[in-house]
């Protein structure tokens, strides 16, 4: 790992600041991801802004919406009762990220700002048309997910928390890659206050994605059979070492259909 | 050079480290608590697995200026000054949950966490799950739940509820 200047402000508008005013400094949050990235010299940051001591850890769930504040860990929202209440299956997606020990330290900011094409949290904030708040605005997650590892997050914006809908109904299917736990493909189906969403994660090359045919089969009538039909074509997604194109094709189907009879 | 101050197994300390220092680097090499280990250094295997504020943390994924102000526990925390050891270690043995030891600390940790964090019991299930980011070469993981069972009245005091 290169050396950088690690710094821990006390104030959001100390971090912005810093991290508007110099492009080679990074935000950390949990630092799953990021830290194995510095190991790996994959990134050189100038320093290191540790967001840990702005007070952006919480969880607050009124009846028609859950929001969770940026630091907050996996474990967190796994073990919330009020959120496995309210959103069961957004508990229920924590709770099977990474490992306990990941889960500790983990967070949700963390990973959307980062929005790896496998993460979990992501199909979340789509499906369930999530609000991502930041110092400076709230951006719709239709409008949040640019690509893989692309966001609409600019230069010194850091998200403060993310606001999810309660859903009618919601569900997450994950194929879990064996070893690292990342999604080789996971779907996320709600219906919700937005309607009929369904989000698709660790399969497309351009990151996390609505499956707008099933969105309409589902729209129709709610129910596993009426995905039957549905075609998941294989261009677009990722072919690797761990699955192809078309395997992952056909996991789209066979998640979506766990999910939507999960969510009853 | 940056400071850190933290509490490693009830004893302050204050150390100057880099920014890039890693927990589990300021534990071994500035304090010499050499008994957890690096395994994989890519925040997989769980060798590296302590309590920071009594959550296990895969320390080789954390920095060491993270951990300012933070109660560590590591492997070496846990017996008591006589030598007695913790239930958890004690199962290890008793179980034979060990062979060449080095997944051990980590495993302990990890599994000491596992049951603080149930109250209410634990399953195999619960266990194996639980265990998730603990890799062990050896011994095949079957004696490590034993003696994560074994452990779990003797850390609550109590039998667990029949199911």
């Amino acid at each position: 790992m290169y050396d950088f200047e690690y710094v821990k402000p006390k104030a959001l508008a100390e971090a912005a600041s810093i991290l508007a005013g110099d492009g080679e400094a990074k935000a950390l949050a949990g630092g799953m991801t990021f830290i194995p990235v510095l190991k790996q010299r994959l990134n050189k940051p100038s320093r290191v802004v540790d967001l840990a001591a702005l007070g952006l850890a919480g969880i607050k769930v009124s009846g028609e919406t859950v929001e969770i504040g940026a630091m907050t860990t996996h474990a967190a929202v796994a073990s919330s009762a009020e959120v496995k209440r309210a959103i069961p299956a957004l508990a229920g997606l924590a709770a099977n990220i990474g490992d306990e020990a990941v889960r500790h330290r983990g967070t949700i900011g963390g990973s959307l700002a980062n929005n790896d094409p496998s993460a979990c949290y992501p199909s979340a904030a789509l499906a369930l048309g999530a609000t991502i708040v930041t110092n400076k605005r709230s951006i719709a997650a239709d409008d949040y997910f640019q690509g893989m590892f692309t966001t609409a997050l600019e230069q010194g914006e850091v998200i403060t928390k993310v606001i999810f809908p309660v859903p009618a109904k919601a569900a997450y299917m994950k194929f879990a890659n064996p070893a690292s736990r990342y999604a080789m493909v996971g779907v996320f189906v709600a219906k919700g206050p937005q309607g009929v969403r369904v989000a698709v994660t660790g399969a497309g090359q351009e990151g996390v994605f609505r499956h707008k045919a099933m969105e309409a089969a589902l729209a129709k009538t709610w129910s596993a059979d009426a995905l039957a039909g549905v075609a998941t074509p294989a261009e677009g997604l990722n072919s690797d070492i761990h699955a192809s194109a078309e395997y992952r094709a056909h996991l789209i189907g066979v998640m979506a259909k766990r999910a939507v009879a999960a969510a009853g | 050079m940056p400071q850190v101050t933290l509490s490693v197994n009830g004893k302050s300390h204050t150390v100057e480290v880099e920014g890039r220092t890693l927990l589990v680097e300021l534990l071994r090499e500035k304090l010499g608590l050499t008994g957890t280990h690096v395994g994989c250094d890519t925040s997989q295997c769980g060798a590296c697995v302590v309590h920071v504020n009594g959550a296990s943390v895969k320390s080789c994924t954390m920095l060491a200026l993270q951990a300012d102000g933070a109660q560590v526990t590591t492997i070496e925390g846990l017996a008591k000054p006589d030598g007695t050891l913790h239930p958890m270690q004690e199962m290890f043995r008793e179980h034979h949950a060990l062979q060449c030891g080095f997944c051990t600390p980590g495993m302990v940790m990890s599994a000491i966490d596992l049951v603080n964090a149930h109250p209410e019991g634990l399953t195999e299930e619960q266990i194996r799950h639980g265990l998730e980011g603990n890799l062990c070469r050896c011994t095949g993981y079957h004696n490590i739940v034993k003696a994560i069972a074994a452990a779990w009245p003797l850390m609550h005091g109590r039998q667990m509820a029949a199911e």
